[in-house]
């Protein structure tokens, strides 16, 4: 329960960003360059308008960390219920209607699963920067994310419905509302689909953390948020060169946020998976 | 037996039909080949001349058959960049990048087995759970994370260790190899420690978990009821069942290890196929980008197939479902 506390703590935080955070970093007027690379105010150097210090342009560091755990939480959260929307009705159009659609798109989630996530993020990111020019990729970079990540992970969500559909299909409540003459689509929708939610609401947290990896890992490889608007993985990426010359709380800062923000998720997908299904053995 | 290996054989074929569809259309669409053969400084009339001979005005089905061709000869395109055949680039480079991975996947067998049987033997000591906690946090901690870390500790801090770069190599029949001089050693280290926590946890706990089943099975009893030695029976009849599982795991998660390969790379300036990849995008290098997806998708499916044919000869359950 400690963590369901702290991830509300977070989740307040980022949401009341603007309210909360001492300076606004999105609005360049606010910070200087002279300022740039100011160490934690309890340090020899520090000052005390610039708490945790600054970073390489001079924002301060409590305030973008703030705003990035915002967007990380945002593409997280926006990410996963991109791939439950679409590997939630691949899932139950393949399980219930059966046949050669069925074989058609579990054969594509065979064929995405075989390749690594991470590696279908890379190039679908690669691909969009190419495409799209890295001006409007920045402009566009939150939503294309979330694409990017959800497309990355679909086949996970569409295959643990379709076991659940596949299970569902033949009870006798089914059978009864066929008889009734209810649509395919409202079957679907209004009566096996709740009986599948509970899968997919174990699975979803698990992915809330795996997405926010996923976007940190591409942030610092340059394929994520910009660092005008930077995410925990950007500021990450911007403080490593800085590592060699001392500045190390512009990495050591937002990656302890990091660490925490995802091992609280994690946590919490544990605790539902035991509250949920105490059948389930812990691998 | 023989149709699950077809079967098998025929999945790993479409896939990697797929790939090289995406990998032709990202070099169609977004590359420009003509570009990457002769440079920016050559008249539009003289393109037009090129773009014809090197027959890239016929219909897309056409091209996309004669880069399947090339592919299956070994003629990925030509890198612009390092004016050089992209597989012979890549080729170059996959040494470096084969190193880490063997060295990571020796430091991940030597840990994590010995971790986990220790956990799944006594799980209720403070070791244990030392362990079990520490690889909760390594699975939130993002690789790149813990690589920084420790160069700063053993890099910047204690100096112990350098942070970047191979260190020299020693070239044998052209593999470049850091095996066997100590510089190259010593910068193999931190690199594969890196690696490796991407997957430890994952490791530990799985072979923690399938001794723990094992452990509770009828003829482990009946080994304890005999009064054999304890180790006998922990090492020679336990562990040999957690075996398969692993294996398997292991088989498909050393694709993954490539491709956090990238993100290792990354931070230790190491020159192997992850690095290049990164750097072609950042060039826009398409012809590099294909060829990588395109090797690394080779070695995806092949590795996948062989798992999945050893575990369908190991495992009868998987032919006969198969089969329906």
């Amino acid at each position: 329960m400690a963590s369901f506390s702290v991830l509300l703590i977070l989740v307040c935080i980022s949401l009341l960003a603007p309210v909360i955070a001492p300076y606004n970093t999105y609005d360049t007027a606010t910070f200087d360059i002279m300022d740039a690379e100011t160490p934690p105010s309890w340090m020899a150097g520090g000052s005390e308008m610039f708490m945790l210090g600054t970073d390489i342009q001079g924002r301060d560091l409590l305030s973008t960390m703030i705003y990035g755990l915002r967007i990380s939480l945002l593409i997280g959260v926006g990410a996963v219920f991109f791939q439950a929307l679409v590997g939630i009705a691949v899932g139950l159009i393949s399980g219930y209607l059966g046949g050669r659609l069925d074989s058609l798109l579990m054969r594509l989630a065979d064929i995405q699963f075989s390749i690594p996530y991470l590696i279908v993020a890379i190039f679908a990111s690669a691909i969009f920067k190419l495409a799209f020019g890295i001006g409007r990729y920045e402009d566009l970079a939150v939503v294309l994310l979330i694409i990017i990540i959800g497309l990355s992970q679909w086949p996970h969500y569409a295959r643990t419905v379709r076991a659940s559909v596949l299970g569902e299909k033949n009870k006798e409540y089914v059978e009864a509302a066929r008889v009734i003459g209810i649509s395919n689509r409202q079957i679907m929708l209004r009566h096996i689909l709740p009986n599948t939610m509970t899968p997919v609401l174990v699975i979803s947290t698990i992915q809330v953390a795996n997405a926010i990896m996923s976007e940190a890992a591409l942030s610092f490889l340059g394929l994520g948020m910009p660092i005008t608007k930077p995410s925990l993985g950007s500021l990450i990426r911007a403080g490593f060169e800085y590592i060699f010359s001392g500045s190390w709380w512009i990495t050591f800062f937002p990656g302890v946020l990091l660490v925490i923000v995802v091992l609280v998720i994690l946590l919490l997908g544990d605790w539902l998976r035991d509250v949920l299904n105490p059948k389930l053995y812990k691998g | 037996m023989f149709a699950f290996i077809v079967r098998r054989i025929i999945q790993a074929i479409i896939v990697m039909l797929v790939i090289g569809l995406v990998g032709f259309v990202i070099q169609h669409q977004i590359g420009d080949p003509v570009r990457d053969l002769v440079g920016e400084r050559v008249t539009p009339a003289e393109r037009a001349v090129i773009r014809d001979r090197l027959g890239l005005n016929d219909p897309a089905y056409i091209q996309y058959f004669r880069f399947v061709k090339n592919a299956c000869q070994g003629d990925l395109g030509f890198s612009f960049f390092y004016k050089k055949p992209a597989l012979e680039v890549i080729v170059s480079k996959a040494p470096a990048t084969i190193e880490l991975v063997i060295v990571t996947a020796i430091i991940l067998v030597v840990v994590s087995i010995p971790a986990g049987i220790y956990s799944a033997i006594y799980p209720k000591s403070w070791i244990s759970r030392i362990i079990m906690a520490a690889s909760t946090i390594g699975v939130a901690m993002p690789v790149f994370l813990t690589a920084i870390a420790l160069i700063y500790f053993f890099g910047v801090e204690l100096n112990w260790l350098p942070s970047y770069g191979r260190g020299e190599t020693v070239s044998i029949w052209g593999w470049e190899s850091g095996f066997f001089t100590l510089d190259g050693l010593t910068h193999l280290i931190l690199p594969s420690i890196s690696l490796s926590t991407i997957m430890l946890p994952l490791f530990i706990r799985l072979v923690r978990a399938e001794m723990m089943e094992v452990l509770e099975t009828e003829y482990i009893k009946f080994a304890w009821a005999k009064g054999l030695h304890r180790r006998r029976v922990w090492y020679l009849h336990a562990f040999k069942n957690t075996l398969l599982p692993v294996i398997t795991v292991f088989g498909v998660q050393v694709g993954i290890l490539f491709a956090f390969t990238i993100l290792t790379e990354t931070v230790f300036q190491w020159q192997g196929m992850g690095f290049m990849f990164l750097e072609a995008v950042e060039r826009s290098d398409t012809s590099l980008l294909v060829a990588y997806l395109v090797l690394v998708g080779v070695i995806f499916v092949v590795v996948n197939t062989i798992v999945d044919i050893v575990y369908g000869l190991v495992n009868p359950m998987v032919r006969i479902a198969g089969a329906k």
